[in-house]
């Protein structure tokens, strides 16, 4: 395989720019490389041609002195994104072939800085899930394999077809979407990074919607700088989403690599939970011992909420997408399954088209949103979530970060958590407060578990401190030295 | 509070799902799974707490009252299950 697809994106834009290569040729390695990783299952629409003129259209602007903030560079986008002439179905069967009228501004901010669409990646379905093992297309596969072991493995969830492009270098960055922790779980899982910015920065006008109030468009990327370039690409102020923050989008990339000399790292002491493995608690404090190291003060912190974030994310969560989802009726687009009269219709377009795991969380938010229980429920979980924005504006106060781990575990195998959902939702028990709270968090990959599987710290800063995030993370990343790859099983399988 | 499998029934209905009866009484034991899991939250004291409603304190924008995207009824109408003459096909609402 080329060297070129082992780039970074930062690399890759260099040398653009000195005319070692490209746009072109980056595309078409990138596209060979898609070719021979059909076993990982990660990319599901086909934009090939497209890709190449994109690729073409990029080497003029840049031959123009025109070039973008990631001019050439193949974007892998998740398929909950509408792209105008690619097929945009959340990886439900209930969006049939559908084709969007309309550009998510997500993609179009990444378009317009020079990104080339390289394919669309495989999710769970409506962005529900945290291991990729529930599409429309089938699961994903992770690169990554346990030392000595053939066994499949989860890439995470549910942005697990970006996660496993970023990865597999399959392509250079891509935008993901995380409502309790669908970018930074896989990217811990896959040993990449992943951003969930502030609530607004990055705008979800044509995202298809799955939990509005915690809903977070961010980059996956393969170093700290890179998704801190994808961020600047992809943020910005945007009149059609009425949520959408209008600040200034200072460069990220900037803060990355500036000295953490001073700054005070909060260290929870809720995100210590039963059963978490020794190594992720060592590592843990292997980053509390880094940041020291780097001049940084660490000191004991408590977010007495944190354990009701989950319970009450699932209550919001369903709610939201109960009546998010309700639009999906056969009518007007997707896949009607007709029958005798309207009502036998939608419930059997609807009963088809959504999977078992997203029926559940539409049953789940039906009930708690049904007459009589609202306020036992919603307005409950509402008045919760004030308590653990609370509790982090209360600990912002004397801290500028918080590191915690990112996940409970390493990546695991097929079906392993499927029996129990509740099982399943625990995955995002350390990612999940942060959505609900609306601040930033990123991902950072720092090490590999016994059996050789990546493990990421995260790093949460209060809302709009994206900036003392990044230098935060460039620290750790620089510290932990993480350059362990996968194995390329795929291309001899 | 526990659901039974009736109830079940009823939200499915409510939510427009067709469920098969097999299905209903493992459905209704993983939402009673779910919602005790849930009863937890009863622990926290939330007297005087206002429910949140913004992540990020922000007003809303207002708009002017004018047009802005008037689609392109071609464009609206290629992804409609059924559609004839520049209209979406359904079935009949009104009995």
């Amino acid at each position: 395989m080329s060297k070129l697809i082992e780039f970074t994106l930062t690399e890759a834009l260099e040398g653009l720019e000195k005319g070692e290569f490209t746009a072109r040729e980056l595309t078409q390695t990138h596209l060979d490389a898609i070719g021979a990783a059909a076993p990982l299952n990660a990319f599901i629409t086909d934009t090939s041609e497209r890709a190449l003129s994109m690729a073409d259209a990029s080497d003029e602007r840049r031959k123009k002195g025109e070039a973008g903030l990631i001019e050439g560079a193949p974007i892998a986008v998740k398929d909950l994104f509408c792209t105008v002439g690619a097929r945009t179905a959340a990886a439900s069967n209930i969006l049939g072939e559908f084709d969007p009228p309309y550009e998510s501004t997500i993609t179009a901010n990444l378009w317009k800085e020079g990104g080339v669409m390289i394919g669309k990646v495989n999710m769970d379905e409506f962005a529900m899930g945290s291991s990729n093992e529930h599409s429309r297309y089938g699961p994903v596969v992770s690169p990554w394999r346990r030392d000595g072991k053939n066994d499949k493995l989860v890439p995470g969830g549910s942005s697990g077809g970006s996660a496993a492009a970023v990865s597999a270098d399959l392509c250079l960055g891509a935008p993901g979407t995380d409502t309790g922790g669908s970018i930074r779980q896989p990217a811990a899982f896959t040993g990449i990074v992943g951003v969930k910015p502030t609530y607004g920065l990055c705008s979800r006008f044509g995202v298809v919607a799955f939990a509005s109030s915690l809903d977070h468009p961010g980059p996956l990327a393969k170093t700290v700088e890179d998704s801190a370039i994808l961020l600047r690409s992809m943020a910005g102020h945007d009149k059609n989403d009425s949520t959408s923050l209008d600040v200034e989008i200072p460069d990220y990339a900037a803060a990355v690599g500036r000295s953490v000399k001073g700054l005070k790292v909060g260290v929870p002491a809720e995100y210590q939970v039963d059963g978490m493995p020794d190594e992720i608690r060592d590592l843990w404090n292997q980053g509390v011992e880094w940041l020291k190291e780097a001049g940084a003060e660490c000191v004991d912190v408590s977010l007495p909420h944190t354990k009701y974030a989950l319970p009450a994310y699932y209550i919001v969560a369903p709610a939201e997408a109960s009546s998010n989802l309700a639009r999906y009726d056969g009518m007007r687009y997707g896949a009607r399954v007709e029958k005798d009269g309207l009502v036998p219709t939608y419930e059997a377009t609807r009963g088809e088209g959504f999977g078992a795991e997203v029926q559940r969380r539409v049953l789940i938010g039906t009930y708690v949103l049904s007459a009589g229980y609202y306020d036992a429920y919603y307005l409950k979980a509402q008045k919760v979530r004030q308590r653990i924005l609370q509790d982090f504006r209360d600990t912002f106060e004397n801290v500028d970060v918080l590191l915690t781990p990112a996940t409970p575990s390493a990546a695991f195998g097929f079906g392993e958590r499927d029996a129990d959902p509740i099982q399943m939702y625990l995955n995002d028990i350390f990612t999940v407060t942060a959505n609900l709270a609306g601040v930033p968090a990123i991902s950072v990959p720092a090490g590999l578990d016994n059996q050789g599987l990546p493990l990421g710290l995260q790093l949460i800063a209060p809302a709009l401190g994206e900036e003392t995030m990044f230098a935060a993370a460039g620290a750790l990343e620089k510290a932990a030295n993480f350059s362990a790859k996968p194995k390329r099983w795929w291309e001899s399988a | 509070m526990s659901v039974t499998k009736d109830e079940v029934r009823h939200i499915a209905h409510l939510a427009r799902l067709r469920v098969s009866e097999d299905r209903l009484d493992t459905l209704a034991s993983e939402l009673n799974g779910i919602l005790d899991w849930i009863e937890q939250l009863d622990e926290v004291d939330v007297e005087g707490v206002e429910a949140m409603t913004t992540a990020v304190e922000s007003s809303l924008p207002m708009r002017e009252d004018k047009v802005t995207a008037a689609g392109d009824r071609d464009a609206v109408l290629k992804n409609a299950p059924k559609s004839e003459e520049g209209f979406f096909v359904v079935p009949k609402a009104v009995e």
